[in-house]
């Protein structure tokens, strides 16, 4: 089947394409690009008040199977994603048992296999993400692993992060760190500020987290292997990176939506669906990740979406599990917070969600070039929208952001040339 | 003029005004315990349940005889009783307890944030007695009460808390409540028992006791866990001592007039000697005296009456 989406503004980062043009999909792929096309067998979706970009990436997801499947499946997330506009994630492997090996990651990938959404496990670093013996890499890349990562914990041991460095050059992945000397973090729950004085609750310094990037960007000097810092979020993680690049280091950096758009203020009150790990900082962090994502330093915009039952969350704040979910609310979020308010234009924020994150973990994805599959996100940047946690997909809905008005959200999910979620 | 809120979660947020009515209203009950009945029918009917999920015996008792002073049916459900440590959520637990339909709910809970919670999820009134690092408003109050007594209202009055104020809740409550009531707050103690960026809170902040206690006309010492010696906050208690304790000769900097307080249990020799804690200027008993007047009065308050009503 034929599918033509006539008019529309089509970004595509990948070419530097920003124009009016008509987007012809067949057989699953991009067929042509071109100011007019006439297809009068295409179904012809009319695009003139909207935007087509290649299909969005969300590089950091939680999606929970095996092993908590209460609060998340691959099918459900999977669900959430095409809801929330995203034709691929990236899955971290803190399920239960860990991905830490073949077995588990071809569980994964069995489950994933009836998914119009594209699923990439990231193995473990280290064997039962324990921090101290490598994990089988080779054969968790031979299995389809687009990355290494102990997230939800940091590798800890700098010689144990040295040889993951060392060794995953061999399949030119990155390793992805939780970056958090959890020493030092001494069960901190939000951050240390004056709101955590405030609520009397235990501080999460960010130093805690400066610590540990300086290391990792360091450590990839050394060694020449690749550190991706998951969820930055403090003003001297961004700076560390960008000094980091600058000196050609390899070194790239994700940063979530609520990093960028919430601060610790929002703790108070004790709502714990404002808990997650890192923590809400500062407004001076929330500035500087801002001003990172304008220029460059951050290479992707990933939610870590982290479902947990909402009576798992509904306890005493220290007592909570970190983390709140985001493929539902990242787009309209972003539109309206990041893109309305000025903080970066359309074509930045389409390229952090589509060739920043393929870019990072080496997918031949995330872009609109005639032949690659038809995957893509339409946007209608005009739209205004009320989140709602108990219209999602998803098996949970712990979210700070329901209730949210925002204009701008993603309208049409297309994955291999079939609509996969059409909110007209 | 009655209170803004039906529960009682802390400090932080409250009106001089409120604060005033509290103190004045709790004038009127402490007369009820010189009496030789002590007991007045102000709740008769109201229940209570005085839900610790921490180990006290001053605030509990001070509660629970407020509460009987004034007639009210209390409960007493503590955690090593309850079905709270077999895994049941705090959430649960309330919504069996409210099932019984109690007036109030008076807890106490290591968890900062504990009593906001319930009261998000109840229809009775909550009262906060203490939760961790975060609010003790009755033992402000009291402490509040206990310094009017003795200095007359807290317009420029120079107050000196000293000791843990990092891991302590009732610094706090008395930060806020007396930086709103116009007193000048310095606290003092290491730095590594001092909060992050505490100065925001409307106080001073110093290192040196001598600084601390120089013309201050009340001196507040916080009780020094054993524990945060072994977290690594000091070296050791007898180091603690000489560096922050106070002892006559220190207490000497402080003025003429000055009063001495301690929310307890002391530790004699290292915060507070036994020659300040037990000297004529020391005030540490009429806080607890004055805890149940301050407590009655909450409760009653908190039922929404007003203050022309009481006693």
């Amino acid at each position: 089947m034929k599918l033509l989406l006539k008019n529309g503004r089509v970004i595509d980062p990948a070419s530097g394409l920003d124009a009016k043009r008509d987007v012809l999909i067949e057989k699953g792929k991009i067929a042509k690009i071109a100011a007019s096309i006439a297809a009068a067998d295409a179904k012809t979706i009319d695009c003139a008040k909207l935007v087509v970009c290649p299909g969005f990436i969300d590089m950091h997801v939680h999606f929970r199977e095996p092993g908590q499947e209460w609060k998340e499946t691959v099918d459900t997330g999977c669900a959430a994603a095409a809801a929330g506009g995203f034709v691929g994630v990236a899955c971290m492997p803190n399920t239960v048992p860990v991905n830490d090996s073949r077995p588990v990651m071809e569980l994964i990938q069995a489950a994933a296999e009836e998914q119009a959404v594209h699923v990439w496990p990231i193995g473990c670093v280290t064997k039962a993400q324990a921090g101290k013996e490598l994990a089988e890499m080779g054969d968790m890349f031979e299995a389809g692993a687009v990355a290494f990562s102990d997230d939800g914990k940091p590798v800890y041991s700098s010689l144990v992060m040295r040889k993951a460095l060392e060794y995953s050059k061999v399949f030119g992945v990155p390793i992805i760190d939780h970056c958090e000397d959890h020493v030092l973090v001494d069960g901190g729950v939000v951050h240390e500020g004056e709101v955590s004085t405030r609520l009397g609750l235990r501080g999460w310094p960010g130093v805690a987290e400066d610590l540990m990037v300086q290391r990792d960007i360091l450590l990839a000097e050394y060694t020449g292997g690749t550190v991706h810092i998951a969820h930055a979020s403090t003003a001297r993680a961004v700076d560390f990176v960008r000094v980091g690049k600058r000196r050609k280091i390899r070194v790239t950096c994700e940063v979530t939506p609520h990093h960028l758009v919430m601060t610790d203020e929002a703790v108070l009150g004790y709502d714990t669906n404002t808990k997650m790990n890192p923590p809400l900082r500062s407004k001076t962090d929330m500035k500087a990740l801002r001003k990172a994502l304008a220029d460059g330093t951050i290479d992707a915009i990933a939610t870590d979406h982290a479902p947990h039952r909402c009576d798992e969350k509904c306890v005493e704040f220290a007592l909570a599990p970190f983390g709140i979910i985001g493929l539902e609310t990242a787009v309209p979020v972003c539109l309206d917070r990041l893109v309305r308010s000025g903080v970066i234009d359309l074509p930045r924020f389409v390229e952090l969600l589509t060739t920043g994150p393929a870019g990072v973990l080496n997918l031949d994805r995330g872009t609109l070039a005639v032949g690659a599959p038809a995957d893509i996100t339409v946007l209608d940047t005009e739209r205004s929208v009320t989140i709602h946690a108990d219209a999602f997909e998803s098996k949970s809905s712990n979210t700070p952001f329901d209730g949210w008005e925002a204009t701008g959200t993603n309208v049409i999910t297309i994955i291999g040339g079939r609509i996969v979620d059409d909110k007209r | 003029m009655r209170l803004r809120s039906s529960h009682l979660l802390g400090i932080d947020g409250m009106e001089p005004d409120e604060i005033s009515l509290i103190l004045e209203t709790a004038e009127g009950f402490a007369e009820i315990g010189t009496r030789e009945i002590k007991k007045v029918p102000t709740l008769r009917g109201k229940t209570v349940i005085n839900f610790f999920v921490e180990n006290s015996t001053r605030t509990r008792s001070s509660f629970e005889l407020a509460e009987k002073r004034l007639s009210a049916d209390a409960l007493n459900f503590s955690a090593s009783t309850s079905s709270f440590s077999k895994g049941e959520t705090l959430l649960d637990t309330l919504q069996n307890l409210e099932a019984m339909s109690p007036d109030f709910i008076v807890m106490r809970h290591s968890q900062p944030g504990a009593p906001h919670f319930l009261a998000r999820h109840a229809n009775c009134s909550i009262v906060n007695a203490g939760d961790g690092a975060h609010e003790h408003p009755t033992q402000a109050l009291l402490d509040a009460y206990t310094i009017r007594q003795s200095k007359g209202g807290f317009d420029g009055l120079k107050v000196t808390i000293l000791g843990d104020i990092l891991n302590s809740r009732v610094a706090r409550s008395n930060v806020y409540l007396l930086t709103t009531m116009g007193a000048q707050v310095t606290v003092c103690g290491p730095p590594t028992l001092l909060p992050f960026a505490i100065e925001r809170l409307g106080c001073r902040v110093t290192h040196e006791i001598d600084k601390a206690l120089a013309g201050a006309d009340v001196v507040m010492c916080l009780r020094i866990q054993r524990e945060r010696m072994e977290s690594g906050a000091f070296p050791s208690l007898r180091e603690y001592a000489a560096l922050f304790g106070v002892n006559a000769r220190r207490f000497e900097l402080a003025e003429k007039d000055a009063i001495v307080m301690h929310p307890g249990p002391m530790n004699r020799g290292v915060e507070i000697t036994s020659d300040v804690a037990d000297g004529e200027r020391s005030v540490i008993l009429d806080q607890v005296t004055n805890g149940v007047a301050v407590r009655m009065a909450v409760l009653y308050l908190l039922t929404g009456e007003t203050s022309e009503a009481a006693a």
